[in-house]
């Protein structure tokens, strides 16, 4: 009895002392908790905070884009799409796979999407696998999104072009931002922005279009996933790009897109008054939306292999010899430097010889059976018959240093639209070969650059200009694509217009028109008397236009040889050309049109011309 | 007093032999309860986790009420066969169990509910200790308590090999804990202490690789944000954001959003401290403190000493679960994977936690039977 007594208070004693040992130990942990929620409270609540509030950028509404009556060029269209932040999920694989089981994902789509996923892009951010859902699909989506991490359904506005490929190479597009473009954009302007204007107006005015982002405050889980809005921390609204509206007029864009039809080609139409491009095609084009939304590669493989380089833009970055469209500004650097007149004639034999050489340069007329030539020529009918001879001991005595000089007059080899990303061409000079060819000049080249070959090379938008300033008398305006915006064109400053043409005087310039309204009115003249493309657009034409066709070889013909165009590969055939511009007396439209590999300039590209042009001024394509 | 309990709960007027007295304590049993719908409450935010621990604590409850009934002395006469068990099942696990977060701890058989046999382990060694201490001389001779020592070293070891340092390390304590109330004299406990100390380089290089890191990772959790910081990172964030009121019922933006792991388990005293705020968790403690004093002063009132020791064994095994749970995810321990008892979601833990308190409450409310 008294051992076990001993025993219990033994035990007591040692349960007393167990329990202060606890509870000093929950005493250490009461401390802690002191330590950590009092005392050191604020700083957690803020670490808390910062983990689960994140800034989030709201992109702006890019743009709009309109022609000049309204019509919508560039849109934004709101679309759902199923996109993957590949960072945050373990196993893609069966994840794709799954997301497949409930929306329907093509073959070509997961494609799209691996090959997205290697192309290099910003870190964490959302790869489209699928766009375009309809609301079921958002909603089996949304059902199940608690399965994946990384699976997110972005609501965004794509930027979709109504017109397709008929606008492309007037208007531009957007891409989708790469890596590459992290460099050179602002990261805070674009941190909510997906897409930047990567072509045409969409690049030019970048900076209007793009607009403000703002910023929300938003709470976000563990996976970085949006779960609200944060009202109270304070947002920011995004401000919308400014819409542009535009000189194009996409009827007469939509009718010269007709007018060339299957042809690869290119037409550049400009308001003489405004220098306004009224069209602006480059043929054949390609439809952007598909770009957008994720080409299918085997689709943007046939464009970019196609020989017809749909891709490219003819209009504003094709270079060309500009053959006998160069004519008129021969002819005026003549009158300027007094080497020749209007009363002036040569008796054209149809062949040209330089002096000490036995190379034969031939009228366009020459065959092998027939030596060709146009009899007597006047200045005027070596416009409207497009006497070579003419122009070749014009175009020699007047001589390359005072022909560069006056044609760059005219915008051949610089770049002189404001807004629009044009090539400079070439106007060749002395130093120019020197340096990009080795050799020194020689009058031979003289005598090719006189009836617009050899060296010389300009754009289709050059040469319209060209057309432009011969419409307006001389005067300047630059060709421009946009007509008004929103706020003005501030930040924009265009340069002062070049000066005008320098030299032709009054009568010099009337006529040089008259020469070339004969080029199209003149008929019924009997054998060398017509305008060249009397028989092809002047015979039933309803208004006074004034033209000049060329033909550019692609080429050489051998001395001796005749041009065969049966007998030539399609792509080594002429180029044809053709620039006009209409009313003549009080121009409201100049243009260039060029056929690749077309042929005749007058029987090819000029009905052409005459197309666009009488959808422009005829009544019964008028206003709507 | 507890016998006034226990007279209320058998109706007055009907036959003992139909209706069974319930041998329970109030005290144990209202801190208990209290405790388990402290949990419940927070366990409320996902309805499916509640459900699951509702059903899980009422069956909880009804095996304390059923273990409660057994006398103690056929626990006497089971313990070592349940020890045996225990081994075995240990045996088992190492050899044939389920792997989960890269150590076999679970049992997974199919039609039967998965448990960790470490579980089993926390009520089996208490009670083969008290019993082998139950007819020696006390104190205890030399070769007794290396016998003991035996005793508690044979499940900590299988325990350690699964490898969960965290509940070796606990089921060793419920043994030491045996063995000091059994009253070693408290000069080998203090020279056992020094040993410890002493031998702490030793036991730090036979640690596995990702143990030691968790114990780096203590006190630095700064050093690996993302990896093994990041757990204590988000707890201790989490409490300290709480306050000293916390920000109210479900506004634990810390578990909600999931930036604190295991929310509902092994961290669930990060979203009290989060909600409730420094109040709600001295609340908790205190309720802690009081089921730990409670029991150990039931254990003092035994009737002999198998019922003191096996008593206070599992009181203390008990504190030392919900001590080393709460100080690991206060940062201040290293973490391992103890849940903290009555509250955090799961079933074998809270069951074994049961039949513990329920065992308690057998040796109280037979003693006046024995005597």
């Amino acid at each position: 009895m008294e051992d076990h007594e001993i025993e219990t208070r033994g035990f007591v004693t040692r349960a007393i002392f167990i329990f202060l040992v606890a509870a000093v130990l929950m005493l250490g942990l009461l401390a802690r908790f002191v330590d950590l929620q009092i005392l050191k409270h604020g700083i957690f609540s803020t670490r808390a905070d910062e983990n689960r509030i994140q800034v989030q950028p709201i992109a702006s509404d890019r743009g709009l884009i309109y022609d000049r009556r309204g019509v919508l060029l560039a849109d934004n269209r709101p679309i759902r799409t199923l996109a993957v932040v590949t960072e945050r999920i373990a196993d893609l694989d069966t994840a794709i796979g799954e997301l497949a089981s409930l929306v329907d994902i093509s073959d070509d789509e997961i494609a799209g999407f691996r090959r997205r996923i290697e192309q290099p892009r910003r870190p964490y951010e959302p790869v489209a696998l699928k766009v375009n859902l309809t609301d079921e699909e958002v909603a089996r989506i949304r059902v199940n999104g608690h399965r994946w991490a990384g699976v997110e359904v972005d609501d965004e506005n794509l930027r979709y072009y109504p017109l397709g490929s008929l606008m492309v190479h007037a208007v531009g597009s957007v891409r989708r931002i790469s890596e590459d473009d992290l460099d050179t954009l602002d990261a805070v302007r674009y941190s909510g922005t997906k897409f930047v204007g990567r072509f045409g107006v969409e690049q030019f005015y970048e900076r209007l279009l793009h607009g403000e982002v703002g910023y929300r405050h938003v709470e976000i889980d563990v996976r970085g996933r949006v779960l609200r809005k944060l009202e109270e921390l304070g947002e920011e609204p995004a401000v919308a790009g400014q819409n542009l509206t535009l000189h194009l007029d996409s009827r007469l864009q939509t009718a010269a897109y007709a007018a060339l039809g299957e042809r690869r080609g290119a037409i550049v139409a400009l308001d003489p008054r405004s220098g306004g491009i009224l069209a602006l095609v480059s043929s054949p084009g390609y439809d952007p939306n598909p770009f957008i939304t994720g080409i299918p590669q085997e689709e943007y493989r046939l464009l970019e292999g196609s020989p017809d380089t749909p891709l490219f833009n003819r209009a504003t970055r094709g270079t060309y010899a500009p053959g006998s469209t160069f004519k008129p500004i021969v002819a005026l650097a003549g009158l300027t430097t007094g080497v020749t007149d209007w009363e002036r004639t040569i008796i054209d034999t149809g062949e040209f010889r330089l002096p000490g050489q036995s190379r034969v340069y031939r009228d366009w007329s020459w065959t092998t059976t027939n030596s060709g030539g146009q009899g007597i020529v006047d200045l005027r009918k070596a416009i409207f018959r497009s006497s070579n001879v003419y122009f070749y001991q014009l175009g020699t005595r007047v001589g390359i240093d005072s022909l560069g000089e006056f044609a760059s007059q005219f915008g051949f080899g610089s770049a002189t639209a404001l807004d629009v990303d044009a090539v400079e061409g070439v106007l060749p000079t002395r130093v120019w070969k020197k340096g990009a060819r080795g050799e020194d000049w020689y009058l031979g080249d003289t005598v090719n650059m006189s009836i617009g070959q050899g060296h010389l090379l300009v754009t289709p938008l050059q040469l319209a200009t060209s057309a432009m300033v011969i419409a307006n008398r001389g005067r300047w305006v630059q060709p421009r694509l946009l007509l008004s915006s929103d706020t003005g064109l501030s930040g924009f400053d265009a340069p002062s217009p070049p000066q005008p043409v320098r030299g032709p005087t009054e009568q010099d310039w009337e006529m040089l028109i008259d020469a070339m309204e004969d080029v199209v009115h003149r008929g019924n003249q009997g054998f060398r008397e017509n305008g060249t493309a009397w028989f092809y657009i002047g015979q039933d034409i309803g208004y006074r236009m004034a033209g000049k066709s060329g033909s550019a070889q692609v080429v050489e013909i051998r001395q001796g040889e005749e041009y065969d165009e049966e007998a030539l590969d399609e792509r080594e055939r002429k180029h044809a050309w053709f620039i006009a511009f209409a009313p003549a007396d009080d121009p409201r439209i100049a243009l260039s049109v060029l056929v690749e590999n077309g042929g005749g300039g007058s029987s090819v590209a000029a009905p052409v011309a005459r197309k666009v042009i009488d959808a422009y001024l005829l009544p019964q394509y008028a206003r709507l | 007093m507890a016998n006034d309990f226990v007279r209320q709960m058998s109706l007055p007027g009907t036959s003992r032999a139909r209706v069974p007295a319930l041998r329970l304590d109030a005290v144990l049993c209202i801190s208990i309860l209290a405790v388990i719908l402290l949990g419940l409450v927070v366990h409320y935010r996902d309805p499916a986790t509640f459900q699951g621990q509702l059903v899980r604590m009422v069956l909880g409850f009804v095996v304390l009420v059923v273990v409660a009934r057994i006398e103690p002395r056929r626990y006497l006469s089971w313990a070592p066969t349940i020890y045996g068990a225990a081994l075995v099942l240990l045996l088992v696990v190492l050899l044939f169990g389920t792997t989960a977060k890269g150590s076999q701890r679970w049992i997974d058989l199919p039609g039967l509910p998965r448990f960790q046999p470490s579980e089993l382990t926390k009520i089996a060694l208490p009670l083969m200790l008290a019993w082998y201490f139950h007819d020696r001389r006390i104190p205890p001779r030399f070769r007794d308590l290396l016998v003991a020592f035996a005793i508690t070293a044979a499940p900590v070891l299988l325990v350690v090999q699964q490898p969960d340092l965290g509940t070796g390390v606990l089921v060793a304590a419920s043994g030491l804990a045996v063995v000091f109330l059994a009253g070693v004299s408290w000069r080998w406990l203090f020279g056992a202490l020094a040993l410890g100390v002493a031998a702490t380089p030793v036991l730090w290089m036979s640690l596995r690789d990702y143990q030691q890191e968790r114990i780096r990772t203590l006190f630095n959790p700064e050093n690996d944000p993302l990896g093994a910081g990041w757990s204590i990172i988000q707890s201790t964030t989490a409490i300290g954001s709480g306050g000293l009121f916390g920000k109210g019922l479900r506004e634990s933006t810390q578990s909600r959003l999931d930036f604190l792991p295991e929310s509902s388990t092994d961290f669930i005293i990060a979203v009290i401290g989060e909600e409730w705020g420094f109040v709600g968790i001295l609340f908790l403690l205190f309720l802690y403190l009081v089921i730990l004093a409670r029991g150990l002063h039931l254990a003092t009132l035994a009737p002999n000493r198998f019922g003191r020791l096996l008593a206070g064994g599992l009181m203390l095994t008990f504190f030392a679960h919900v001590f080393v749970n709460i100080a690991m995810v206060c940062g201040l321990v290293p973490v391992v994977g103890v849940p903290l008892p009555l509250v955090s979601y799961g079933g074998t833990s809270a069951l074994s936690v049961l039949i513990g308190c329920g065992i308690v409450m057998s040796i109280h409310t037979h003693r006046a039977g024995r005597r």
